[in-house]
């Protein structure tokens, strides 16, 4: 029996184990201090709907042998400008929405093939690279929004100027498109099934790809390069593939967050945008070598509901000030860091 | 007699349970060139670790036996002992700071120092070198070999025969030097090089310092050794002296086995006088497996096998032409030329390969057995696929098929076509990358080490597949192989390569002396001054 439990522990993996315990703990904290669970529950379906495909862009990468993919960045950003150039055209709701992820996806592609070449001249260095390449990236974007010549008063600084809002309000655009598509409420939890649609679509897509000739190439690269090699597979071709689809990810990934947070972040806010993704789908149990959909569901579940049951509780335990902000950062950046040591893989 | 430097009794060693030595003795009198020749994995590079206290062998369990030396039992347990003792090792690979003169890396570690102003109050660390007589002793050194080089060189940009000779000035320059070992020495030296130190051999010798020598060369070995101990599979086949030693005495014993041919039916015409494959001036840029020059035809239908020692480049022929290192000439297959530096064209053409590095090349250790049973087939010829839409989808259903198939053809000892390949013994996850290369029915298979590292009863099951792949499905097969025996059990011919090139071809039934002479490249000498 004993044995039995063991194995389970093993497979299931400590690390998920200890967040869940931190979890519960959390959670017992939030019933003593009388706060309202089902406002909380609503707030981790909400967050987890937000950012799931932005961990679901971990996949291609990691599968594909480029590792974490820390430059999401890159793929965030092509969302921004598809969701901006939306914005300029004077479109609204579907359409608004629909367009962007056009123009997003076309960015990614091109971004995607570049930023591909790019990490497969640094081999085994791609995390590394791909974080200040992301940083890059979002710096060289800053003065884009800057000098680029949009006229709409909805994102322009409404006292003169020049250059973008910092933030975007999407209230007359694609403001939460997604999430209050079939919403639905039961004992005042709400559950928005047309976000959890959507993201179901592409997991499927995702798993798809990975069921086909050239999404099998693409994992046989990413596991073992000379293996692919002898095999007649084109292991630089799959990194390109793999880098492409995560960035194409990213950019699908950001529109759905922007919808559902009610406004686009322009300049320094996709700087550390990779970071929640990268922890999430490590803390699902994936390696540097290996993610499934499996990884990316429980994973974001997991570090978004920590964010979202972690915050009123320390709000109720230190209502001084801002203290509590401090402790915020302290425990989201703290599972970023456990996450990271688990980068071997969890299995 | 005088007094034995070194005495070596019983020495016994195993990895694991895999005996590589068994009960080996050994004396070395002062003054005396002694060598050992053998096989590949015959143990002397065990025996040299033994004698040098390398942690390897205290990491893997220790060996049994005693070693004396100069009188008396001594335990060496680790190289600094072994150097406190006086007994020095020239490594194969040297072990040499490239930033540094040769004056430098020869006192590296043992500089001689004067004091100064500065250590005078802070002790001795802060010592300033004296140059000038390191300087001394470095060129005192080189000298004694008979090498004419500056010490104050940089090490870096040296050729590789002049390294070699600063590793060995390094050893002889520590003065309490008794024993000196070396490890394949001449492997990297030219002849004239190797001459020279063959020469340097002499003078040290004649110096009173014992040298144990390990090579493969047999002339080198006629020329310099007074005494020579063959060792083949751990134990000690012979041991001759100089004067009734003979390079075919020395082929024989090195290589010399029961053969156990495992009878063909002969129904199959083998050999037919039709070329299936043809290379020519082939050259391969395989590390540690460069193949220089090769011009080689393989008949239809035949079992061809690819011999020789480690580091000819025998490896090199078959990764070579399958497109996984950078190779040039010609290789027509089936009438056509090949594409080379390019798997996808030599596997689309019916060729397969079964990789010598099977943990690292052959197998996805992490993926099931009919996972990497089917990859090739479907990235290369489009097998157990199905088109939805436009786009390739895998049939997980014909994979299961085929895997459950195979699996029982080949008799793979596993709990079902999900297991992954990490989990399975070594025989069995050969028999996975075999599965793996008969899944794209090819013309002609190419099969790198198929029995390294499996143990004894699954190499006769390996080796009996591979017959019957070439007797009942009539595939030609292209077996490279460091194991002479398992060649000569099932080839038709057996091509022997030599320092990159083919050094001759040979029937299985071959004499010894000959697979001997030409694994140790002595036989196109042989056949020049016959002629």
């Amino acid at each position: 029996m004993s044995q039995k439990i063991k194995k389970f522990l093993d497979k299931f993996g400590y690390t998920r184990i200890i967040i869940i315990l931190f979890l519960i703990m959390l959670f017992i904290a939030a019933f003593a201090l009388e706060l309202q669970t089902d406002s909380l529950i609503s707030g981790i379906l909400n967050r987890a709907g937000m950012n799931m495909i932005l961990t679901l862009a971990m996949v291609p990468s990691i599968q594909s042998g480029t590792g974490l993919n820390f430059g999401l960045s890159v793929g965030i950003l092509c969302g921004v400008l598809g969701a901006v150039l939306s914005i300029a055209m004077n479109l609204t709701g579907w359409q608004a929405f629909l367009i962007a992820n056009g123009l997003g996806i076309v960015f990614a592609i091109i971004a995607g093939y570049i930023y591909g070449l790019l990490l497969n001249r640094v081999k085994t260095q791609e995390m590394l690279i791909g974080t200040y390449a992301g940083f890059s990236v979002v710096s060289g974007m800053c003065m884009f929004w800057i000098l680029a010549p949009f006229k709409s008063p909805k994102m322009i600084w409404p006292y003169g100027g020049r250059g973008l809002r910092v933030t975007v309000s999407l209230e007359d655009t694609f403001d939460k498109i997604l999430n209050n598509f079939l919403l639905r409420e039961y004992n005042g939890i709400e559950v928005p099934w047309g976000l959890y649609a959507y993201i179901i679509l592409l997991c499927l897509a995702v798993w798809l790809f990975s069921r086909s000739k050239t999404g099998i190439a693409m994992q046989t690269a990413g596991s073992n390069p000379r293996f692919a090699e002898s095999c007649g597979i084109n292991v630089d071709g799959m990194r390109i593939i793999g880098t492409i689809l995560s960035t194409v990810l990213g950019a699908m990934g950001i529109l759905v967050y922007a919808q559902s947070y009610g406004f686009l972040q322009l300049y320094n806010a996709p700087l550390y945008m990779a970071f929640p993704a990268v922890a999430a789908i490590l803390i699902g149990g994936a390696s540097v070598h290996k993610a499934s959909i499996a990884h990316v569901i429980i994973g974001t579940f997991l570090f978004q509901a920590l964010l979202v049951v972690a915050l009123p509780v320390t709000n109720a335990v230190l209502p001084e000030g801002n203290l509590s902000e401090v402790v915020r950062i302290i425990i989201s950046n703290g599972i970023i860091v456990y996450a990271l040591t688990r980068i071997g893989g969890g299995e | 007699m005088s007094k034995p430097i070194l005495q070596l009794i019983d020495i016994s060693k195993d990895y694991y349970g895999n005996q590589v030595l068994k009960k080996v003795n050994l004396t070395v009198q002062p003054g005396e060139v002694h060598a050992i020749v053998g096989e590949n994995g015959a143990g002397k590079s065990t025996l040299m670790n033994i004698i040098f206290g390398m942690p390897v062998i205290h990491n893997t369990g220790g060996f049994s036996g005693q070693i004396i030396f100069d009188g008396e039992p001594v335990n060496i347990d680790s190289p600094k002992v072994a150097m406190e003792k006086g007994i020095g090792m020239v490594h194969q690979e040297f072990m040499l700071l490239p930033g540094f003169t040769i004056t430098e890396n020869l006192k590296l570690n043992r500089e001689i120092t004067k004091h100064n102003l500065i250590s005078k109050f802070l002790g001795d660390k802060m010592k300033s070198l004296d140059m000038e007589s390191m300087r001394k002793d470095a060129r005192k050194a080189l000298d004694t070999l008979g090498v004419d080089i500056d010490e104050m060189l940089p090490v870096e940009g040296l050729p590789v025969g002049h390294k070699q000779f600063v590793e060995i000035a390094r050893e002889i320059d520590k003065t309490n030097m008794k024993l000196l070992v070396f490890d394949e020495p001449t492997a990297v030296l030219t002849e004239i090089e190797a001459d020279l130190f063959l020469k340097a051999v002499k003078k040290l010798s004649n110096e009173g310092i014992a040298i144990l020598f390990i090579t493969h060369r047999l002339n080198e070995v006629m020329q310099v050794a007074d005494n020579i101990t063959v060792i083949r599979d751990g134990e000690v086949v012979g041991r001759l002296s100089r004067e009734e030693a003979t390079v075919e005495d020395m082929a024989r014993l090195m290589v010399g086995r029961k053969i156990d041919r495992v009878e063909k039916s002969k129904k199959v015409n083998n050999g037919s006088q039709e070329n299936i494959l043809e290379i020519r001036n082939l050259k391969v840029d395989m590390p540690g497996e460069v193949v220089k020059n090769v011009n080689l035809d393989v008949k239809k239908g035949e079992i061809l096998g690819i011999g020789g020692l480690a580091g000819h480049g025998k490896i090199g022929i078959a990764n070579g032409i399958m497109g996984l290192y950078p190779a040039s000439g010609q290789v027509v297959f089936k009438g056509s030329k090949i594409k080379l530096n390019n798997p996808n064209d030599a596997l689309s053409r019916g060729m397969a390969f079964v990789s010598e590095d099977r943990r690292g090349v052959g197998l996805l250790l992490d993926e099931s057995i009919e996972k990497n049973i089917a990859i090739t087939a479907i990235q290369v010829q489009g097998k157990f696929l199905t088109k939805i839409l436009g786009i390739n989808f895998v049939l997980n259903t014909k994979i299961r098929e085929h895997a459950n198939k195979t699996i029982k053809e080949l008799d793979i000892r596993c709990t079902g076509p999900e297991q992954p390949v990490r989990r399975l013994s070594g025989g069995n996850q050969q028999k996975v990358c075999i599965a793996r290369a008969i899944t794209l029915e090819p013309d002609l298979l190419f099969v790198s080490e198929p029995t390294r590292g499996i143990d004894v009863g699954a190499k006769k099951i390996v080796l009996d597949l591979l017959l019957k792949l070439n007797q009942e499905m009539g595939m030609t097969i292209v077996i490279t192989s460091s194991e002479l025996a398992e060649l000569r059990s099932i080839c038709d011919r057996i091509a022997i390569i030599y320092d990159g090139k083919l050094e001759g071809i040979l029937p299985p039934d071959a004499d010894d002396t000959d697979f001997g002479l030409m694994m140790a490249g002595g036989y196109s000498d042989m056949a020049k001054e016959v002629s």
